[in-house]
């Protein structure tokens, strides 16, 4: 890069014409006196340093993941890589008896997550934002399990729903022979069970995205509201949610991305039994450990990558319409 | 899956702690799965012939300082020093790929079975045919068959072994009555007579997912012998074979006797019901001891084998887990590591592991017996007594079979025993492939 601007400076240089020619020509000169040598190295560095770890350890792995969901590798030495085509995704939809239930956990989670602690967390924050007394004591308490890490989420409640000793089958006298509750275990309870710990901590996270986002709301806009006889509802509902939309957005996009990488909760909770199977933790049981099926585990995370971009390319494109458009 | 029955015994009473611990591993397995990373793992220590690296899976207090023992030992005798790179012991496992590819200590904790030979195979290990030379002597045949690889050279040193079998509590079954079951029909009628006493027949916690591989293990060896387990095991004989449906059937029979809501259950919580005299039985390991930490409890604590299923086999296979050492593919000081197996393989070294832990027996035959405790022995009789000895399902067999098929495979069964013959043939096709890749 150095060199690159020694040879251009001295042609610069010799280039300007004498007499009429030199206010035209002051705008690009004074361009390139702004940034010196070492500007121009700085920003260099600035830029390329992330770029090459971008590339590096997004793309290039993003990439090399696509390619060995092709080839069957255990892992050990470049050479056991073996091309096999499209045989991990035929084994993956018609041979494993975690995969679609695994799609659809990842569905229902999205959809109990979009039904339940979403408008859960709405409501919360329409009351906080009402300056009721000790709101800030709410706020904080509905807001420390979004503090607290899923791995640790997973650990208290998995406390609570312990089959012999937890708080639930003690309090309802499910921890006896043949009355058991089996929270954790049995398939057509566990996802349910999870789910509550998981809307319990994004309630709370909702919550302080929409207190934000009224937080945001024009007093006046309320007020004009009023004078028009508009109850609470109805003010609530015509003109404070319809200003709330760049928020619903932003709600919209966190609870799709929660709910494709669900992945934490569960493997604490139960190592994703049956019930609980998540594409994540499909992944991570294939290529992670001695294992080591990383072809087909790859072939999972493919999976997982093609509906996360069907998710967000939509997204986007709806994004820069937008921003063009203003 | 990974944590057998090694680093269960030593656990902290809390699983979830390693379940924790394992996720972060798993996370930084993520990157490291990646040869190209590994490289840059190891150890850097510069080839001194007077210092052996020795990477350690022993993390959890009592092992780590049994093995300090013994390498402390081995310097007063030899002058050569062990340099010990201790791993959480389930990173450890998951990283084993990883690690033996890229710059790996000269000798490192490992497990006897396929999974030893596994890497052995792959030339991820160095033979040690001039280690047992020396120490040949000090093993019983059985013990020497689990140390070879594939190929028939010696690939691993074994320090200790446990056997798995159906424990009780002395004083509950004097207070019933019951006599130890040694046919398949008495120990049916034991859990009847159990159930009927208002006791849980056979304690059971599988939410770790490994327990119920070894209820498989043991009702498949009795019920088809060992040639066929070994078959079945190395995915030669196929899953939808009669002979796997008759273990199964076999295991129905009494799965209505097991604790239920198994599959929720950690195994530490599964002894709890055996320590609080609710439950009658229960199969594990020797590690199960563990939990009894009331020494008049401990006390009470006694084992007897599984059940004779098919006579023509009787009681003759052991599951007994063995872990050792072994020597990696490119060692910096090799003639002092070869010293340190030589050292590992003798009853001294045994010796001094024992006498810090004393739940599992010496994998020596030479071993001096007469600090056994009554568990010990009884255990040493059982694993010298043995015509065929078997590892554990997971390192018998594929790990990525038995953690990707198996576990959650079995998981089902135990939930829902109605479904097998679907379960079976879903087994045996996935089986195929996994087989397959090679």
């Amino acid at each position: 890069m150095s060199s690159e601007t020694t040879t251009k400076i001295p042609e610069a240089a010799a280039e300007p014409p004498p007499g009429t020619a030199t206010p035209k020509k002051r705008a690009p000169q004074g361009h390139r006196r702004l940034l010196t040598r070492r500007d121009r190295l700085t920003l260099g560095l600035m830029a390329g340093v992330p770029t090459i770890l971008h590339v590096a350890l997004v793309w290039v792995t993003a990439l090399a993941s696509v390619a060995l969901a092709f080839t069957t590798w255990d892992g050990i030495g470049f050479d056991s890589i073996k091309w096999v085509g499209l045989d991990n995704f035929r084994e993956l939809f018609s041979n494993n008896p975690q995969f679609w239930p695994a799609v659809q956990h990842n569905v229902i989670w999205f959809v109990v997550l979009i039904l339940i602690p979403t408008p859960f967390g709405l409501f919360l924050a329409v009351q906080l934002d009402k300056r009721i007394r000790f709101s800030r004591v709410y706020q904080t308490a509905f807001f420390l399990p979004v503090v607290v890490s899923m791995a640790v989420i997973g650990f208290v409640w998995q406390l609570v729903y312990n089959p012999d000793t937890g708080l639930i089958n003690s309090l309802i006298g499910a921890n006896e022979p043949g009355h058991y509750i089996d929270w954790i275990g049995d398939p057509d309870l566990n996802l349910w069970a999870i789910l509550i710990a998981a809307s319990w901590r994004h309630a709370g996270y909702m919550m302080i995205l929409y207190l934000a986002g009224l937080k945001g709301v024009d007093p006046a806009l309320r007020e004009a509201s009023a004078l028009d006889g508009a109850n609470e509802w109805q003010t609530f509902k015509n003109v404070v949610f319809p200003t709330l939309r760049p928020t619903n957005t932003v709600v919209l996009v966190v609870t799709i991305i929660e709910a494709l990488r669900a992945f934490d909760l569960v493997f604490v909770f139960n190592k994703g039994a049956q019930g609980t199977e998540l594409l994540s933790i499909l992944v991570t049981n294939n290529i992670i450990g001695e294992s080591s099926r990383i072809g087909y585990g790859s072939a999972i995370a493919v999976v997982l990558l093609v509906i996360s971009l069907a998710v967000i390319i939509p997204y986007l494109i709806a994004t820069f319409r937008k921003e063009r458009r203003a | 899956m990974h944590h057998l029955s090694p680093s269960g015994r030593f656990a902290l009473p809390s699983p979830s702690r390693r379940t924790l611990l394992r996720g972060m591993g798993g996370a930084a397995v993520l990157g490291a799965g990646i040869p190209l990373l590994s490289a840059c793992g190891g150890s850097g220590t510069a080839a001194d012939p007077k210092t052996v690296t020795l990477g350690s899976n022993a993390s959890d207090a009592v092992p780590k300082k049994a093995f300090a023992e013994i390498y402390a030992a081995f310097k007063k005798q030899s002058g050569i020093t062990v340099d010990v790179n201790t791993k959480d012991h389930n990173t450890f496992q998951e990283q084993i790929n990883s690690y033996l590819q890229g710059t790996p200590d000269d000798v490192f904790n490992w497990f006897a079975g396929y999974r030893m030979q596994f890497f052995a195979a792959k030339k991820l290990a160095t033979p040690i045919d001039e280690v047992w030379d020396k120490i040949g002597g000090n093993f019983p045949d059985a013990m020497k068959a689990l140390s070879k690889g594939a190929d028939g050279k010696y690939y691993f040193v074994p320090l200790y072994t446990y056997p798995w079998a159906l424990f009780y509590r002395k004083s509950v079954f004097q207070q019933h009555g019951y006599t130890v079951p040694t046919t398949w029909d008495q120990l049916v009628a034991l859990c009847k007579q159990m159930k009927k006493d208002g006791l849980v027949p056979v304690a059971f916690g599988d939410k770790d997912a490994w327990p119920a591989l070894g209820t498989f293990d043991q009702i498949n060896f009795r019920t088809n012998g060992y040639d066929f387990h070994v078959e079945l095991m190395a995915g030669k004989a196929s899953w939808t074979d009669a002979k796997v449906r008759k273990t199964f059937d076999h295991w129905a029979e009494i799965l209505p006797y097991h604790q239920d809501g198994a599959v929720g259950r950690t195994w530490q919580d599964a002894a709890q019901t055996l320590v609080s005299k609710k439950a009658g039985m229960y199969l594990l390991g020797t590690f199960v001891a563990q939990q009894f930490t009331n020494q008049a409890d401990a006390d009470d604590l006694d084992f007897f084998a599984f059940p004779e299923i098919d006579p023509a086999y009787g009681q003759d296979t052991v599951e007994a887990p063995t872990d050792g050492f072994m020597l990696s593919k490119a060692p910096k000081s090799k003639a002092s590591a070869v010293k340190l197996l030589q050292y590992l393989g003798t009853p001294e070294a045994e010796a001094i592991y024992l006498k810090a832990d004393p739940s599992v027996v010496a994998a020596s035959s030479k071993a001096d017996t007469s600090s056994y405790t009554a568990l010990q022995k009884k255990a040493y009789a059982m694993i010298s007594g043995a015509k065929h000895l078997t590892q554990f399902m997971d390192r018998d067999s594929r790990p990525d079979f038995t953690s990707t098929v198996m576990q959650p495979a079995l998981q089902k069964f135990v939930r829902d025993p109605k479904g097998i013959d679907s379960l079976l043939t879903s087994i045996e096709r996935q089986k195929k492939t996994i087989f397959a890749s090679g």
